[in-house]
């Protein structure tokens, strides 16, 4: 009995802490976010990097409660499966969620919805985003975005300074040296914190396939009524996207890499059903994520220009 | 898997985005519609080749001029390992970007024009690579193709640049030449028959037997404390954890620590990783650790081994590179921050600035102006428990930010 006791003990004795580098350095950033600032928000979509966000956030503060609360800006054009998601995943947590909506925003005559075949109201969040920062007065908003998503991305700083007006200085950003990491900023400003900064598209999928997140059933193969344009599948569920008369209807089985707005998402044909062929899939791709986000070919810099807007 | 991180310097034109480009292409990393973008625009601007630049210069401004401003950080990966590149600014008006790049990352490469050979750039990038101490450099000599891959050309400039790592300070780091061409892919990532007087790795080859884990020399442990957490929940009623980042070394349960810079005592309770409970923390750890008694610790405090005690000091000299365009003058005030440590200092004085070519002339001088590198005393408002940059890299740097602008003006290295 004694023996056993002992070799338990050694067992326990073995059980070291090993660093997954990434995690860790998301984990340090979310710590120092709240040690820095006065009132941070977690801009959450429902779509897999601010899911990760989310556990992440779960295990810096463990066992204490996530100390911030979850931002939504709605474009009233969500997957609805995203949705539902995301309020059983807020109700589990425990957290508060804020939802602000793009379509208040047009009611208010702040923003013009977009007329043509190429509507979309991703453009428009900005608007939504930069008026709910400052009804609560947040000074940091904590993104998903990852430098491996855009050339305009890989660009971005950890803590990212916006001005009163939320614009994004490209040519002029603070200087970031190892671990330390400057939060002051003047009244009015915010910063704009990017804790998987470094991650990659695969990491993330490794990361939930790892931690066994849940995620949006949207991720992953199932027949959806589809139509393509330019190359690409669009939904055809909702009645988001102006179609084309010609712009047949079809039944295919799809799933989506990115969870963006649905008039601006692309899908692709793909039988994954499970994570791990998920990942699999991921590994084999030869298109980037971003491929199938519409809204960024609409120029060269379309994410730049955004970016200098306020757009997180 | 391993993560590299890696950064790279050298003179406008040197290559630097053509270099990561050619990387990406050859290891397949490029995925198809981000090629068809590189090769759209590189017809549209007139070239018959493919231009790599493009897929790193991400701002407009950038391309535009062909140049790069900021640091971009590129992602690729092999079967071995993951990789980070910080893709450097090469104009000496944007150093401080290039510092940034090279603060984090564990190897770097300094591309040299085979034509040009070493120039002054190339004095300063091997410099702050010595002062960063960044433990692999890599020179790439880049261009061979334009100086029909010659084996004597390299060779000069390999005996030029070894007179620079002769009078360097930094005798431990690893220093490797390879002959390339970045346009062409000699010797990136596949070897070039252009090259059969070489018989060394490919770039790509050396890179993927770098040690990616050594980020901090000295094992000794270091734990600032970033944030308390107290759940105060019924079921962590009384839990007083302190998060933070274990900077070197190992933390285990049982260990005596000291809290700094208080010099109170304890033992170590618990470490956690979310909900599990570790009997040892590696360094690079982000945990939580409980202690046995009710001591007083909050941000900023640093808890290490009370056998491995760091310097608690009011006054620091260090050497700093400057990075703000207001002039750094002695009687000034700036917040000094390391790690989770933020305090009011005054700069007391400025030895002079340190001449990057490695000439030892130090310049005397009253003030530090951009991009210049000088030896410095600070006057602390309250004492700051530090090693030197020698011996830790997290707690022997730290950053002066300007109160007044909330601006990093500064990056320092404390001396030993």
């Amino acid at each position: 009995m004694e023996v056993l006791e002992r070799n338990k003990k050694q067992i326990v004795k073995a059980r070291k802490l090993t660093v997954n580098p990434l995690e860790s350095e998301a984990i340090y950033i979310f710590r120092e976010v709240v040690a820095q600032f006065e009132k941070p928000v977690l801009l959450f979509s429902g779509g897999k990097d601010s899911i990760t966000l989310v556990r992440l956030a779960q295990k810096a503060f463990y066992p204490g409660k996530i100390p911030f609360p979850l931002l939504h800006i709605d474009t009233g054009h969500n997957f609805p499966e995203t949705i539902e998601f995301r309020d059983r995943l807020v109700k589990e947590l425990g957290v508060e969620l804020i939802v602000r909506n793009v379509q208040d925003s047009i009611d208010q005559g702040k923003v013009m919805e977009e007329t043509g075949r190429y509507a979309s109201r991703n453009s428009l969040q900005t608007t939504t985003l930069l008026d709910a920062l400052e009804e609560f007065k947040f000074d940091a908003a904590i993104g998903g975005a990852r430098r491996d998503e855009e050339k305009a991305r890989a660009k971005e700083r950890i803590f990212s300074v916006r001005d009163d007006f939320g614009q994004w200085d490209e040519k002029n950003q603070r200087p970031e040296l190892f671990d330390h990491l400057n939060g002051k900023i003047d009244l009015g400003q915010n910063v704009r914190v990017f804790p998987i900064s470094n991650w990659t598209e695969l990491d993330v999928w490794s990361y939930i396939e790892k931690e066994n997140i849940e995620i949006p059933s949207i991720y992953f193969a199932h027949k959806r009524k589809t139509f393509v344009r330019d190359g690409m599948i669009w939904s055809a569920e909702d009645n988001v996207v102006f179609r084309d008369k010609d712009e047949l209807v079809e039944e295919r089985l799809v799933r989506f890499r990115t969870v963006g707005d649905m008039s601006c998402t692309a899908a692709v044909l793909s039988d994954a059903i499970t994570i791990d062929k998920v990942v699999a899939e991921i590994r084999e791709s030869t298109i980037s994520e971003r491929g199938a986000r519409i809204d960024d070919k609409r120029s060269e810099a379309a994410m730049e220009k955004r970016k200098q807007q306020g757009y997180f | 898997m391993e993560v590299l991180k890696i950064a790279t310097a050298g003179s406008v034109d040197d290559g630097k985005s053509t270099l990561i480009g050619r990387i990406l292409y050859d290891t397949k990393s490029l995925t198809t519609d981000k090629l068809e973008a590189i090769e759209t625009r590189s017809k549209a601007n007139g070239f018959d080749y493919l231009d790599f630049s493009l897929a790193t210069d991400g701002l407009v401004a950038e391309r535009e001029q062909g140049i790069t401003i900021d640091v971009a950080h590129i992602y690729f990966s092999t079967k071995r390992k993951s990789y980070i590149i910080a893709d450097t600014p090469g104009h000496i008006e944007y150093t401080r970007n290039m510092v940034t790049g090279a603060s984090t990352s564990q190897a770097s490469i300094i591309l040299v024009d085979a034509r040009k050979g070493v120039i002054e750039q190339t004095y300063r990038h091997f410099f702050i690579n010595n002062l960063l101490r960044v433990k692999d450099v890599i020179v790439a000599i880049n261009k061979m193709d334009l100086v029909d891959f010659s084996e004597k050309k390299f060779n000069a400039i390999k005996v030029d640049f070894e007179k620079l790592i002769a009078k360097s300070e930094y005798k431990e780091q690893h220093v490797t030449f390879i002959p390339v061409s970045a346009l062409q892919g000699d010797n990136v990532v596949d070897a070039s028959e252009n090259t059969p007087w070489y018989k060394g790795q490919t770039l790509l080859e050396h890179l993927e037997e770098l040690d990616a884990q050594d980020l901090y020399e000295k094992s000794e442990a270091r734990f600032p404390v970033q944030t308390v957490i107290r759940p105060k929940q019924a079921e962590f009623h009384d839990f007083r954890g302190y998060a933070g980042k274990l900077y070197g070394g190992d933390l285990s349960v049982g260990d005596e620590v000291t809290v700094l810079p208080s010099l109170t005592t304890s033992k170590v309770k618990e470490i956690f990783f979310f909900d599990q409970k570790f009997e040892t923390a590696g360094r690079g750890s982000s945990c939580t650790i409980t202690l046995e008694d009710d001591v007083n610790v909050s941000r900023g405090d640093m808890i290490v081994k009370s056998s491995e005690k760091p310097r608690v000091e009011k006054q620091l000299t260090a050497k700093i590179c400057w990075m703000d365009s207001k002039n750094l003058i002695p009687g000034t005030n700036y917040l000094v921050q390391s790690g989770s440590s933020r305090v009011l200092a005054k700069i007391k004085s400025i030895s002079g600035i340190i001449a990057t070519d490695f000439s030892g002339e130090d310049k005397e001088a009253n003030t530090l102006s951009l991009n210049e590198i000088g030896e410095v005393q600070i006057q602390l408002s309250k004492p700051l428990a530090v090693d030197s940059y020698k011996e830790n890299k997290a707690s022997g740097s730290f950053i002066l930010i300007d109160p007044q602008t909330n601006n990093t003006a500064g990056v320092g290295f404390i001396a030993p």
